[in-house]
C-alpha cells in the first residue's frame, strides 16, 4: 500500500487513484462513453454536413444517402442538429458541476472546521435548499426570471452545493481532528489557510467521486430542463430539446428522437461507470476506513435525505 | 531445542517454520523452531516487523492474507497442525488451542452481552464440559472475575480494560486448552492492570499446565513472566534461550542493543538505541540480518547468514562472534556526569489550571514551575488529564481557568489569540507521528512551514534551516522531498521534532512521543530531544506514563492522577522515595527487566 511510486503520481494521489479506475473494465467503458459522447459534442459542430437551422427536406424524412438519420419536424438534417446539440449541453452541465463542488465544498469544509454557529448555519441553510426538489427549484426560478442560459447553470449548481456540503462535511470532520491540523493552528494559520492547505489536498478522493456524480446529475437535470424548453431557444439544437420537438413524428421517423435520447443515455453511463471505478479505486489506493466508508455509501452521515433524485 | 531441558516432553513443537509472502515470494519468517512443555511460558520478543504475530498466528493454524506456510511443522502433542483438514482445525481452535488478542475492546463484539460469548466458545466445543454455566462461574473466578449474573449481562463497552482482557482471558481458558497463544495482551492497560493480568496469566498457565507463547515487544514485561524467551529479527529468531540466562548474559548484539534501550526507574544512564532500520521481507541479503545495524560487523557477516547454534548449558545464538564474545553483563553506558543544571527563574509557570472535559472535571488547580533549560516529567496513566494540561498550555483547549505564564507574562487563553511570538516560543510534539504530519505535504514543506511564519529569512536562508534542523534530527537531505508514508515511525517522529525546533522555541512540549515507537527507537529519540534541548538551551516538559523514562530525561517531574497533582518534586527523589502512596504503587508495578549484571535501582 505504502510502497513508493513515481514522484508525479505521490504528488498528486487523485492521478493514482483515476489511473487505476481507467484501467478496471468499468472504467475505461466508462472513460469509453462519455469520452466518445464528448468528443461528438466538442468536434461535432466542426464536422456537421449541414448548418444545424437549415431547412433542407419536408418534416420527418425519413433516413437517405444525403440526411442519414432523416430529417425532424421542420425537415432540418437530424445528424448535423445532433452533432450541433451538444456541446452547450455539455459545456453548461461542466459549469454548473464546477459551480456545485466549488460552493458546496467550501460549505461543508467550512462547516466542519469551524463547527459552532457557522456549521448550525450552513448546514440548516442545506437542509431548507434541499426541502425543494432540485428540479422543482430550478423550475421556478427560471419561469420567474426567464430561461437565461446563466441562470440554468447558477440555479443548478446552487441545487447541487447541498448535497455536496453534507458530504464534504462528513469526511473534514474525521479530517478536522487530526493531528497535524492542530499542528497548523499552533503555528498560528489562519482558518482559511487551514482549510485550503492543509484539510483540502486530504479530501480529492470524496471530491473526485462527488464531482463525477454532480456531473451525471448536472447531464440529466440540463437534459430534462432543456426538454421542458427552459435551455437553449430555438431554433437552436440541443440535445434535450430535440426529443421534446420531435416526438410527434416517432411513428415517421424514430431517429429524430432516438438518436438524441441515446447521446444523452450514453454520456450519463458513461460518467456513472467512471464514477464507480473511482470510488473502487479509491479504496483500494488510500484505505483511510473514514473515506473507505465514505466511498461504500454516499449517503450522508448527518441524517437522511427526504428528496428524490438529489442525493 | 526441540528436546526440553527438563526432559519433560514439549507440548509444543514448531521446527523449521516458514512463512512466505505469497507461495514464492521472499521469506517473511524463516527456520523458526522451538518448543515448549507443559505449564511453560516463551517470550517471542521483538520490534514491529519482526515477525513475531506472523508466527503467533501460524500457531492457530492462521496466516494473514497473501500470506502461506512453505516449509515446517507446528506440532500439537505430537499432531502437526499445518497438516490437518480445515475442519478438524477449526474443532481445534478455542479448544487445544487458542489465542488471546492486543485489543479486547475490538476483539469482544459490542454487540453481545459478554456472558453470552463466554458460553459461546463452550456451546461452539461441546464436548469441553458437562455443566457451562458452572465451568464459566469457574474460569471467571480464576481469571479474578465474580460471574455475578450483573457482569455476566454487561456488554463489553460496559467494563473497564482490565475487565475486557479478563473476559478475553477467560474465555481462553474455558475449554482448558493445550496451547494459548498471547499477543501482547497488555499493551495499552496501564501499569498496575498490566501487573494483575500478568499475575493471572501467571497462575492460569501454571494451573492448567498449558504450554504458553506470550509475544511482545516489551522485554521488561516478557523478563518477569516468560521462562523461556526467543528474540526475533527480520523473520529469524536470532537468540533463545532460559530467561534468566537470556537477559543476565545476552550474546547476541541485536539483544544487547535493545536491553540497552529499556529504561530503568532508579537509573539516569543515556539510552542507546539501534540505528538502522529493519529490512523488510525481499530485502534481506545473504547475510546476517542485522549486519547492516551491527556494531561488530565481520566481512563473513555480509556474506553468510550464521546458523542459530545452541551451546550447552547456555543459550542458543545466530551470530558468528558470540563464541568470542563472552557472557557477561551487557555494556551500559555510564550515568552521565552532572550537566550545569537549570536556571533559577520559571521560564514557564502554570498556576491553578483547571480544565473539564466534555462536562466531566479533566483538570482541577494544578501547578508547574518549568525553570529555563529544565525539564519537567509530567507523569500519569490514561485519563489522568495529563494531555489535557499540556493542551491547556499550547491553547489547543480553550475553555480552561487560571493562568500560564511565559517569562512572566500571561498567555491567552487560546491559541489564536495569542501574538506569533507567543506561538512560536512553545512548540508541541504530538504523541501520534502517524497522525501529526500531513500525508499530502514533503518533510521540506513541512518543515518549512514554521520557519516561513516565525523566522523571516529570505528564501535561501530557510532551505538552509530547514536542511539545517533536519540534520540535527539525523535526517538528510534525501528526506526533504519525501512523503510521511515512506518514512518509519521514528523517521516520521524525527520530522515532528524538527518541525518543533524549526520553530527555535525556548519550551518544548513532547506528549508521550515515544509510546507509539518501538524500545530501540524510543531510545533514539529520547537522546536525540536531550541533545537537541541541551544544544539549543530549551525547556521541556516531557509528558509519559512511563516511570522508566522520568529519570532520563528530567530533573523535576509531577505526578498526576484523575486531574489532580498527587506529588512533585526532583525526579530522583520522586523515583527513590515516592511520597504519594499512589507513585509508590505505580513504582511497584511497573514491569521491571531482570538485569542480574546492572547496578540495582537505587
Amino acid at each position: 500500500m505504502t510502497a513508493a511510486g513515481p514522484p508525479r503520481l505521490r504528488r498528486h494521489p487523485w492521478l493514482a487513484i483515476l489511473g487505476q479506475a481507467v484501467r478496471t473494465p468499468r472504467g475505461a467503458a466508462g472513460l469509453g462513453l462519455a469520452g466518445f459522447v464528448a468528443l461528438v459534442a466538442i468536434a461535432g459542430p466542426a464536422v456537421a454536413p449541414h448548418p444545424a437551422t437549415a431547412l433542407l427536406t419536408f418534416p420527418f424524412a425519413k433516413p437517405s444517402g444525403a440526411y442519414p438519420f432523416g430529417a425532424d419536424f421542420l425537415g432540418r438534417d437530424v445528424l448535423s442538429r445532433v452533432l450541433d446539440g451538444g456541446w452547450a449541453l455539455l459545456l453548461m452541465a461542466v459549469s454548473a458541476t464546477v459551480l456545485g463542488i466549488a460552493a458546496g465544498t467550501a460549505a461543508g469544509i467550512s462547516a466542519a472546521y469551524l463547527r459552532g454557529h457557522t456549521d448550525g448555519l450552513i448546514m440548516r441553510t442545506v437542509d431548507v435548499i434541499l426541502a425543494f426538489p432540485q428540479l422543482v427549484f430550478a423550475l421556478l426560478l427560471l419561469s420567474i426570471l426567464g430561461p437565461q442560459l446563466w441562470l440554468i447553470v447558477l440555479a443548478v449548481g446552487l441545487t447541487h452545493a447541498p448535497a455536496v456540503a453534507r458530504v464534504i462535511r462528513a469526511a473534514t470532520l474525521d479530517i478536522a481532528e487530526r493531528d497535524y491540523v492542530r499542528a497548523a493552528e499552533l503555528q498560528g494559520m489562519r482558518p482559511a489557510a487551514v482549510m485550503a492547505k492543509e484539510i483540502l489536498p486530504s479530501l480529492s478522493t470524496p471530491l473526485m467521486v462527488e464531482t463525477g456524480l454532480r456531473l451525471t446529475y448536472s447531464i440529466i437535470i440540463m437534459s430534462g430542463l432543456a426538454f421542458l424548453g427552459f435551455g437553449q431557444q430555438p431554433p437552436a439544437a440541443n440535445w434535450g430539446m430535440m426529443i421534446n420537438e420531435n416526438r410527434t413524428g416517432l411513428p415517421l421517423n424514430p431517429w429524430a428522437v432516438i438518436i438524441p435520447a441515446v447521446m444523452i443515455a450514453l454520456l450519463t453511463i458513461g460518467t456513472n461507470l467512471l464514477t464507480d471505478a473511482i470510488g473502487q479505486a479509491a479504496i483500494g489506493v488510500d484505505r483511510k476506513p473514514a473515506e473507505a466508508a465514505l466511498l461504500g455509501d454516499l449517503t450522508p452521515a448527518d441524517g437522511p435525505l427526504v428528496n428524490g433524485p438529489v442525493r | 531445542m526441540t528436546e526440553h531441558a527438563n526432559g519433560s516432553p514439549a507440548r509444543l513443537d514448531v521446527r523449521e517454520l516458514e512463512i512466505r509472502s505469497g507461495r514464492d515470494g521472499p521469506p517473511v519468517v524463516s527456520g523458526i523452531s522451538f518448543a515448549v512443555r507443559p505449564g511453560g511460558v516463551l517470550g517471542l520478543v521483538g520490534e514491529s516487523g519482526s515477525g513475531k504475530t506472523t508466527v503467533a498466528l501460524a500457531l492457530l493454524g492462521h496466516t494473514r492474507r497473501g500470506l502461506s506456510v512453505t516449509g515446517g511443522q507446528i506440532r500439537l502433542d505430537g499432531t502437526d497442525l499445518l497438516r490437518l483438514r480445515p475442519a478438524r482445525l477449526r474443532a481445534l481452535r478455542g479448544a487445544a488451542v487458542s489465542y488471546v488478542p492486543q485489543d479486547p475492546a475490538a476483539a469482544l463484539n459490542p454487540a453481545l452481552r459478554v456472558g453470552y460469548q463466554l458460553t459461546e466458545v463452550l456451546r461452539v466445543h461441546p464436548g469441553s464440559t458437562a455443566d457451562p454455566a458452572a465451568r464459566i462461574r469457574e474460569v471467571l473466578r480464576e481469571a479474578s472475575l465474580d460471574a455475578t449474573p450483573d457482569l455476566l449481562n454487561r456488554y463489553p463497552h460496559q467494563l473497564s480494560g482490565g475487565q475486557q482482557q479478563r473476559i478475553g482471558l477467560a474465555m481462553a481458558f474455558a475449554c482448558r486448552p493445550a496451547l494459548i497463544v498471547l499477543d501482547e495482551p497488555t499493551t495499552g492497560l496501564d501499569v498496575s492492570t498490566q501487573r494483575r493480568i500478568l499475575d493471572t496469566v501467571r497462575q492460569l498457565c501454571r494451573g492448567y499446565r498449558v504450554a504458553a507463547v506470550y509475544v511482545s515487544h516489551d522485554l521488561a514485561v516478557v523478563s518477569e513472566l516468560a521462562d523461556e524467551v526467543a528474540v526475533m529479527y527480520a523473520g529469524r529468531i536470532v537468540e533463545a534461550g532460559p530467561a534468566g540466562g537470556l537477559f543476565a548474559g545476552p550474546l547476541h548484539p541485536y539483544t544487547r542493543g535493545l536491553l540497552a534501550a529499556v529504561p530503568e526507574p532508579g537509573s539516569d544512564r543515556p539510552l542507546t538505541g539501534i540505528p538502522g532500520q529493519q529490512p523488510a521481507p525481499g530485502r534481506r541479503g545473504p547475510g546476517c540480518a542485522f549486519a547492516a545495524r551491527c556494531e561488530l560487523v565481520l566481512e563473513q557477516c555480509r556474506q553468510q547468514e550464521p546458523e542459530l547454534i545452541p551451546r550447552p548449558g547456555a543459550h542458543a545464538v545466530r551470530c558468528w562472534r558470540a563464541a568470542e564474545r563472552s557472557a557477561g553483563r551487557p555494556d551500559l553506558p555510564r550515568p552521565r556526569a552532572a550537566v550545569a543544571g537549570p536556571g533559577p527563574a520559571a521560564l514557564l509557570s502554570v498556576r491553578g489550571v483547571s480544565a473539564r472535559y466534555h462536562g466531566v472535571p479533566a483538570l482541577s488547580g494544578i501547578d508547574l514551575d518549568l525553570p529555563a533549560r529544565g525539564c519537567v516529567a509530567v507523569v500519569g496513566e490514561s485519563g489522568s488529564g495529563k494531555t489535557t494540561l499540556a493542551r491547556c498550555i499550547t491553547g489547543l483547549q480553550q475553555d480552561w481557568t487560571g493562568e500560564v505564564a511565559l517569562r512572566g507574562v500571561p498567555l491567552a487563553r487560546a491559541a489564536r489569540r495569542r501574538p506569533r511570538q507567543a506561538l512560536r516560543q512553545i512548540q508541541y510534539v504530538f504523541q501520534n507521528p502517524y497522525t501529526s504530519l500531513n500525508p499530502r505535504k514533503t518533510v521540506g514543506q513541512i518543515v518549512a512551514e514554521p520557519v516561513q511564519r516565525f523566522l523571516g529569512l529570505s528564501r535561501g536562508e530557510q532551505a538552509d534551516r530547514v536542511a539545517q534542523v533536519l540534520h540535527d534530527v539525523a535526517l538528510g537531505d534525501s528526506f526533504l522531498a519525501r512523503y510521511p508514508d515512506q518514512l518509519s515511525g521514528g523517521e516520521r517522529q524525527r520530522v515532528a521534532i524538527a518541525r518543533a525546533l524549526a520553530a527555535e522555541p525556548d519550551v518544548l512540549i513532547c506528549d508521550e512521543v515515544t509510546s507509539a515507537l518501538d524500545v530501540s527507537v524510543q531510545a533514539v529519540i529520547v537522546e536525540l530531544l536531550r541533545a537537541a534541548a541541551a544544544q539549543r538551551r530549551l525547556a521541556m516538559i516531557f509528558i509519559t506514563h512511563n516511570l522508566a523514562l522520568v529519570r532520563t530525561v528530567a530533573q523535576t517531574a509531577v505526578v498526576l492522577r484523575h486531574g489532580r497533582l498527587v506529588e512533585a518534586g526532583p525526579a530522583a527523589q520522586i523515583l527513590a522515595e515516592p511520597a504519594s502512596g499512589y507513585t509508590a504503587q505505580l513504582l511497584a508495578d511497573s514491569p521491571r527487566l531482570a538485569r542480574p549484571g546492572a547496578q540495582p535501582a537505587r
